[in-house]
């Protein structure tokens, strides 16, 4: 009886969860990706309801080289705390929910990170009427915090270690704290710099607060998916790393066509006009190229969502590419 | 085949079969879930297991007005201080909502129209809004106090915000034991007066005012004590200092919003509770005794209320159970009760789900089957008691 039982529970879930992802992908018709609940910049739907964001780019690069189309993607909204049983329980293929990549995360809860697509650490925005200049000299002050995140554990640590009190006020999401900050229910908000950026753009008047110099953690976020489909893994890594080699070899979408009668080895892998990179993962060998030609390379990216001209104005610093002052780096097409 | 068919027909057969079938049902259903979730939980790499109460937590909590929390302390630390702050706001939810509960319930049996109409508006319109929207809109209310540094001082040391209500802090000073010590002799001293004029009243017939004297013994006395002992106590006043006040004392207005939320929206339910309690008791009742010439507000006390409680009782119990559970809702505000805590942070810091919802649920259970033992053993005390 028992191993009859044990033989059914196998079957069942065999069948649902961790066997190929790719395939359910392509057989369901589109990706469902898990996003924040807004976060400009990251993930957001703009004016007219399409999701637009750093985070989204994935989720949509990862659709052009599943289906040659970017826009094939459902998107799922995710709290702190649901984002990790959402992809678990198999709801989401892929989460790209600017994620702190820490060692529990991808060992202990059964993740798989797949790489950095924004190197972020944490920080403190301030209202400028309080004439603070540094988070050293918070004491006693309430900070809000986004519950549920590696920023509520920095907090703890960083006035532990510089002996300075402070009153904790942990809210579920990020619309929610931002009200809270707004409303003078706390004095600091605190967590990534470009989520500060972000909530800073979203206030009557961004000239109010100021953004502390301190960053306080390091907070590589980045997309991950479940545990133990290589495979899957394999397609998400390599669709966020082709944009980052798209930049680093000057391919983006205006001139991914020209590049097909490049003179250069690896961008001609890059389009896939040479070898057979695409079937390796099990997709066209022209996946790559239509990242480019849809979603652009990871500059145009970051300058479309986050970059200098939009109102979240951060600059590429640790995410300009690893020759040109940054530590964004993706091993070789080859 | 036939003997088989017989057997099917005994009618004390086919029912033990058909029970025998659905638990067997449900067994087999409870070891497929729990089979299939350990399974799972295996394949996914996910650890199982009690270790991480032991670990520490990591991170801080806003509100835990009973054991001193620190972000090194443990899981199983801030499960305590989350189920305390379940039952702080549970039971000051329940007695507010009882007192509530049994005044609008009596205003909207009275006489005056206005009286009668604006209860009858208060129960319709609390109950009938979910109750998450009530908690917001208190929260948002309480949003819009004036900023820390522009709070108003309302008499002195107090202080409203949109941080908290402040208030000044009683100091305790050597010699305090000794009023205290008098306090719990006047409230053991009480109790006896009131078993001594109760044998009285069945002896002689003669009655003593049991409510006053005990009143001004356990105002009185200790606060003699206090100012012969040289007033053993004085007061923290807040005062602010950098980012926030200190020295005092602190509502948080995520109590208040629970507070308010939960005791309104019970006490609409409980006043009908309490409505229908006191129509059950026959309009005869209440000639009679006025027929005896008993006052108004005796035949109310002992003739109306002790019959209408034993309709009450049961039903408010299930309110209690209501609040308690509802008290859970905490976590729109950031409430720091046992589900935004332990079965929220502890839960998502250490990703040990199943671990933490177990322990959240068996503490809800625990919980509740306690208020329903008490109330029970009170029902049954108020019951007809047939000699």
């Amino acid at each position: 009886m028992k191993k009859l039982l044990s033989i059914l529970a196998v079957s069942v879930f065999a069948l649902s969860a961790n066997a190929g992802t790719l395939d359910d992908v392509k057989n369901r018709g589109f990706l469902k990706c898990g996003v924040t609940t807004g976060l400009a910049g990251f993930a957001a739907p703009d004016d007219s309801g399409n999701w637009t964001g750093l985070d989204v780019d994935v989720c949509r690069a990862v659709a052009a080289a599943v289906f040659g189309d970017s826009s094939k993607v459902e998107f799922t909204t995710t709290t702190g705390k649901s984002r990790f049983p959402t992809l678990a329980s198999g709801e989401i293929d892929v989460l790209a929910r600017n994620t702190t990549w820490t060692f529990s995360r991808d060992v202990n809860l059964g993740f798989e990170f797949v790489g950095v697509n924004f190197y972020d650490g944490q920080g403190f925005m301030v209202p400028s009427s309080l004439g603070v200049t540094s988070a050293t000299e918070l004491d006693g002050a309430t900070v809000c915090i986004q519950t549920g995140t590696t920023t509520e554990l920095n907090l703890a640590d960083f006035f532990r270690l510089n002996e300075i009190s402070y009153e904790a006020l942990p809210i579920e999401t990020n619309d929610e704290a931002r009200e809270n900050l707004f409303a003078g229910r706390c004095d600091v908000f605190t967590t990534d710099a470009s989520g500060l950026s972000s909530t800073r753009a979203q206030s009557d008047n961004p000239a109010k607060w100021i953004v502390l110099p301190e960053i306080i953690s390091k907070e590589p976020l980045g997309p991950l998916v479940r545990h133990g489909d290589h495979q899957w893994g394999d397609v998400v890594r390599w669709s966020m790393n082709s944009m980052i080699i798209a930049e680093e070899l000057g391919v983006d979408s205006s001139n991914v066509d020209a590049m097909k009668s490049s003179n250069v080895p690896e961008i001609l892998r890059l389009v896939g006009v040479e070898g057979a990179y695409g079937e390796m993962l099990e997709l066209s060998n022209d996946f790559a190229y239509n990242i480019i030609s849809q979603v652009g390379n990871y500059s145009e990216s970051y300058e479309r969502n986050v970059g200098p001209d939009t109102p979240l104005a951060i600059g590429r610093g640790n995410n300009a590419l690893w020759n040109q002052g940054g530590i964004l780096y993706a091993p070789p097409f080859r | 085949m036939r003997s088989n068919l017989n057997f099917f027909s005994d009618q004390k057969f086919r029912s033990l079969f058909y029970q025998i079938l659905v638990v067997g049902l449900f067994a087999f259903g409870l070891y497929y879930l729990m089979t299939t979730t350990a399974y799972n939980l295996e394949k996914r790499n996910i650890a199982t297991g009690w270790r991480f109460l032991s670990n520490p937590a990591g991170f801080d909590i806003s509100f835990s007005p009973f054991l001193d929390y620190k972000a090194t302390d443990t899981h199983l630390k801030v499960y305590f201080v989350g189920l305390l702050n379940t039952l702080l706001i549970s039971f000051c939810g329940c007695i507010a909502a009882t007192i509530l509960g049994f005044i609008v319930g009596v205003m909207r049996l009275s006489s005056n129209w206005l009286l009668s109409k604006t209860a009858y508006c208060y129960v319709e319109f609390c109950r009938n809004i979910p109750l998450i929207l009530q908690i917001i809109l208190w929260y948002t209310i309480l949003l819009q106090m004036p900023l820390i540094k522009q709070s108003k001082e309302i008499g002195k040391g107090f202080f409203v915000t949109n941080r908290g209500l402040y208030s000044p802090r009683p100091i305790y000073e050597e010699g305090f034991g000794i009023v205290f010590v008098v306090f719990i002799l006047t409230v053991i001293a009480s109790f006896f007066i009131r078993r001594w004029s109760k044998k009285r009243q069945e002896t002689t017939g003669q009655q003593f005012p049991v409510l006053w004297t005990s009143l001004s013994l356990i105002v009185f006395l200790p606060l003699i004590v206090f100012f012969i002992s040289g007033s053993p106590m004085s007061l923290g006043y807040p005062a602010l200092k950098g980012f926030n006040f200190k020295g005092g004392m602190v509502i948080r207005p995520e109590f208040i919003a629970m507070f308010l939320a939960l005791s309104i929206y019970t006490g609409a339910f409980i006043s009908e509770t309490v409505r229908s309690g006191i129509l059950s008791v026959t309009k005869g009742q209440r000639e009679a005794s006025g027929a005896l010439g008993l006052k108004p507000n005796w035949i109310m006390r002992l003739i109306v209320i002790p019959q209408a409680l034993r309709v009450i009782v049961p039903p408010l119990t299930s309110q209690y159970l209501n609040l308690t559970k509802n008290s859970s809702l905490g976590i729109v505000v950031g409430y720091a009760d046992l589900v935004h805590g332990f079965g929220g942070i502890s839960l998502n810091q250490t990703g040990q789900a199943i671990e933490c919802m177990v322990i959240v649920m068996a503490t809800y259970l625990t919980i509740s089957l306690i208020i329903s033992l008490f109330m029970n053993i009170y029902n049954r005390s108020i019951q007809f008691k047939e000699k």
